[in-house]
C-alpha cells in the first residue's frame, strides 16, 4: 500500500500551538494508522506525538505536509486537513 | 502559641491544617539498573500511564482552560516520541528513573531553545517529569498538594503554572517562606481574595497536618494556637464576611470626600465582576492581552471589538485605558527582539511604542472608533488613555499630543519613574491626569528588579522613598487641580490606600476583590486622618517602621475620636 500525502495552510490565528497542537495530535492519535506531519521540505515527524508537533513551531499561513499509510488514510488526512485550516482560535 | 511574621495581604484571617509544598525532587543519578530493561520499560510505562490519568482526572475537575493544560500535559507525558526516547535510554541499561529524567531534559532543552510560547511549555514539561520520578520512587509528586480536604498551603512562592492547578475552594490561606507583597502569590491573594502571609521565613518549620492561624492583617501565623485563639480568629472572619456583604457604597472618607474606587482589569470578560464589586469604572485597563499571543500586532478592527466591549459594560462611568505596555516582564517579539542587559531600564513602555510608533497610532484609532461607536450606541463611557512608563516632560508632550490626533479628550501618563514623580509639577501642566504605578515606582526607586527573588524585600512600596514621591505628584495634582490615581498593588493595601490619599491621591484603582477593604478603612478616616498617618509613615526610616507608624497613628486617632 503506498502513503497518500496532502498540503495544506494553517489556519489557526495561533499556528500549531497550544490547543491546535493538542486537538491535532489527538485526532492523528485516534486515527489508529501513522501519520506524520512536516513544515515545509523538513523531516516528518509523528503526528501524534505532541512534542513532536510543538516543536516543529508551525505558525499562522504555514504549509505542512501531512502523509498517512493504512486503512482509511484518505479519510484521515480529509479530517487532519481540515483541523488545520480551521482558525480553533476565532 | 509561637507568632511567625511576614507580610500579610488584605484584612484577612483564616485558620486550618498545613498542607506543605513537596520541595523539586533531585535529578536521578546516573546509575545502571539493576533490573531487566522490560522491568524498567514496565516501571517507565506504568509510571506515565498513572501520571496521564491523574492528569486528566485533575482537569476533568478543574473543567475550563485549565482542563486544556492539564489533558496537553498528560499528552506530554504519553508522547510516543518521548516514549522512543526512554525506551532508547533503558535499553542502554538505564534506570526508568534516569531514563525519564534524561528523555524530558532533552525535549525541555529543544523547546526551551525556541523561546517564547514554546519556552514556556519547557515548564509543563518539567513538572510532568517531576509527577513521573516521584510515582517511580513512590513519594509524593512536588507541586501544589492535594490532602482531599480544605488547607492551609505552604511553600516557598507560588509560580503561575501551581496557581493555575491550585484548586481555591480548598486553599484557606497561603504562606509562603520567600517572595514580598508584589510576588506572583500576593498577586493572587488579593485577585482572589485569599488570606495570604508573605516572606514568613520562619514558616518553612510547619508540619503537614498542624493548625495554624493565618492572620493577614497583622501579618502574623500563629502555631500551636489556643481554643480561645481559635475562636476569636473565628468570630473576626465571620465579622468580615458579614462586612463584606455590607451595601456597596462609593469609595469616600469618613467626612465624605469622594475617594472613586476603580478596577484593574486585564480583560473586557472581568467587567461584570468588577462591577458587582462596586467598581465605580475602571482605574486600569491593561491592553497586553490583546497582545501577548500574537507574534504580530491584533488589527485595528479587533483591538475595537474588545474595547467596545470594555467601555459599554462601563457605561456611563469612567474607564482608563493604558496603551500596550511592553517589555521587562511581558516582551512583545515584534515591538523588541533585541537582547537587553537590563530589560527593565531598556526600550519599553512609550520607548517601545515610539520606536514602532504604527502600533500606537493603530492602538489610539481603535480606541477612538471604539468611543465614537459605544457613544453612538448610548452605552459610551467617559474614556481616559494613558501611557506606560513616561521617564520625562518631553514623551509626556508627545504622548499628549498624539492621543489628541485621535481626539482623544482626556490624555495621561503613568507615573512610574522617579523622574516623572520628581517633576510631576511640569508633567501635570501638559497631562489631563496622572496615575501612579506603585509596582513599577518602588522598582525604579529602591533599584530593585521586581522579579528577581534575591531583592524581593526591596520592593514594598511602603518604603518611605517611595512615598514621598508619590507626595510631590499629590502636591502637583493640588497644584494643577489635575486628578491622581494609584493604579499599583499598593493601592488594594487598605491602610497604605489611607496613606496614599493623605499624600493627594484622589482615585484608587485595585483588583476588584480588594475593593470591599479598601472601602470600608476608607470610611473610619477622614481626610485630616489621613493625612496625619500619612506623614507618620513619611518620617520612618524604612518600609517595616513606615507601616507600623502608620497603624499606630491610625489606631491613635482612632481613640482619641471615640
Amino acid at each position: 500500500m503506498t502513503a497518500l500525502t496532502r498540503t495544506v495552510h494553517i489556519g489557526s490565528s495561533h499556528g500549531l500551538h497550544a490547543r491546535p497542537a493538542k486537538l491535532f495530535a489527538q485526532a492523528a492519535k485516534d486515527a489508529g494508522i501513522p501519520v506524520t506531519i512536516a513544515k515545509d521540505s523538513g523531516t516528518p515527524v509523528n503526528a501524534a506525538s505532541i512534542l513532536g508537533v510543538i516543536a516543529l513551531g508551525v505558525e499562522h499561513g504555514d504549509y505542512v505536509t501531512l502523509t498517512a499509510e493504512g486503512d482509511g488514510a484518505e479519510e484521515t488526512l480529509d479530517r487532519l486537513a481540515e483541523l488545520l485550516t480551521t482558525d480553533h482560535d476565532a | 502559641m509561637t507568632e511567625l511574621r511576614g507580610v500579610g495581604i488584605g484584612l484577612g484571617v483564616a485558620q486550618g491544617p498545613v498542607a506543605r509544598m513537596a520541595e523539586p525532587l533531585p535529578a536521578p543519578g546516573d546509575e545502571p539498573s539493576t533490573r531487566s530493561a522490560d522491568e524498567e520499560r514496565t516501571r517507565a510505562r506504568d509510571a506515565v500511564a498513572a501520571v496521564a490519568r491523574e492528569l486528566e482526572e485533575r482537569g476533568a475537575q478543574a473543567g475550563g482552560a485549565a482542563q486544556e493544560v492539564l489533558e496537553a500535559q498528560a499528552m506530554m507525558a504519553e508522547d510516543p516520541t518521548l516514549e522512543g526516547e526512554i525506551d532508547a535510554r533503558i535499553d542502554q541499561g538505564k534506570t526508568a528513573e534516569w531514563a525519564v529524567h534524561d528523555a524530558f531534559a532533552s525535549f525541555r532543552e529543544a523547546l526551551a531553545a525556541m523561546g517564547g510560547y514554546l519556552g514556556e511549555r519547557a515548564a509543563d514539561l518539567d513538572d510532568v517529569a517531576q509527577r513521573v520520578i516521584a510515582r517511580l520512587r513512590g513519594v509524593p509528586a512536588p507541586g501544589v498538594p492535594d490532602p482531599g480536604h480544605p488547607f492551609v498551603l505552604v511553600a516557598k512562592d507560588l509560580a503561575p503554572a501551581d496557581t493555575a492547578l491550585l484548586d481555591l475552594d480548598q486553599v484557606l490561606a497561603l504562606v509562603t517562606t520567600e517572595g514580598g507583597p508584589t510576588s506572583h502569590t500576593a498577586i493572587l491573594a488579593r485577585e482572589k481574595a485569599i488570606v495570604a502571609v508573605v516572606g514568613a521565613a520562619a514558616a518553612a518549620d510547619l508540619a503537614d497536618g498542624e493548625t495554624v492561624i493565618v492572620d493577614a492583617a497583622a501579618g502574623v501565623v500563629t502555631t500551636d494556637p489556643s481554643a480561645d485563639e481559635l475562636e476569636r480568629a473565628q468570630r473576626r472572619a465571620d465579622a468580615r464576611r458579614d462586612a463584606a456583604s455590607a451595601p456597596i457604597t462609593d469609595g469616600a472618607l469618613k467626612d465624605g470626600t469622594a475617594i472613586p474606587l476603580l478596577a484593574n482589569l486585564g480583560n473586557p470578560e472581568g467587567a461584570a465582576e468588577a462591577v458587582a464589586l462596586g467598581a465605580e469604572g475602571v482605574g486600569l485597563f491593561r491592553t497586553e492581552f490583546l497582545f501577548l499571543s500574537a507574534s504580530q500586532a491584533p488589527t485595528v478592527a479587533q483591538q475595537r471589538e474588545s474595547y467596545e466591549k470594555l467601555l459599554s459594560a462601563f457605561a456611563g462611568k469612567k474607564v482608563v485605558v493604558r496603551v500596550l505596555d511592553a517589555g521587562a516582564d511581558k516582551p512583545l517579539p515584534f515591538l523588541n527582539d533585541a537582547h537587553e542587559e537590563n530589560p527593565a531600564l531598556g526600550l519599553r513602555g512609550l520607548r517601545a511604542l515610539r520606536a514602532s510608533e504604527d502600533i500606537l497610532r493603530e492602538q489610539l484609532t481603535a480606541l477612538a472608533e471604539a468611543d465614537a461607536a459605544t457613544r453612538a450606541a448610548g452605552t459610551g463611557a467617559d474614556l481616559w488613555v494613558m501611557a506606560p512608563m513616561v521617564s520625562t516632560v518631553e514623551e509626556t508632550a508627545y504622548f499628549t499630543a498624539i492621543a489628541r490626533e485621535y481626539g482623544i479628550r482626556t490624555a495621561g501618563v503613568m507615573v512610574e519613574v522617579p523622574s516623572s514623580a520628581l517633576l510631576a509639577d511640569r508633567v501635570l501642566r501638559i497631562a489631563d491626569f496622572a496615575s501612579i504605578g506603585t509596582n513599577d515606582l518602588t522598582q525604579y526607586t529602591l533599584a530593585a528588579d521586581r522579579l528577581l527573588g534575591s531583592v524581593a524585600a526591596f520592593q514594598d512600596p511602603w518604603h518611605p522613598a517611595v512615598l514621598r514621591l508619590v507626595g510631590e505628584v499629590g502636591a502637583a495634582g493640588r497644584t494643577h487641580g489635575k486628578p491622581v490615581g494609584i493604579c499599583g498593588e499598593a493601592a488594594a493595601d487598605p491602610l497604605l490606600a489611607v496613606v496614599l490619599v493623605g499624600l493627594g491621591a484622589t482615585s484608587l484603582s485595585m483588583a476588584p476583590t480588594a475593593l470591599a477593604d479598601v472601602r470600608a478603612t476608607l470610611l473610619e478616616h477622614d481626610l485630616v486622618d489621613a493625612q496625619r498617618i500619612a506623614e507618620a509613615a513619611l518620617a520612618a526610616d524604612d518600609a517595616a517602621s513606615a507601616r507600623e507608624a502608620a497603624r499606630s497613628a491610625a489606631a491613635n486617632l482612632k481613640e482619641t475620636q471615640s
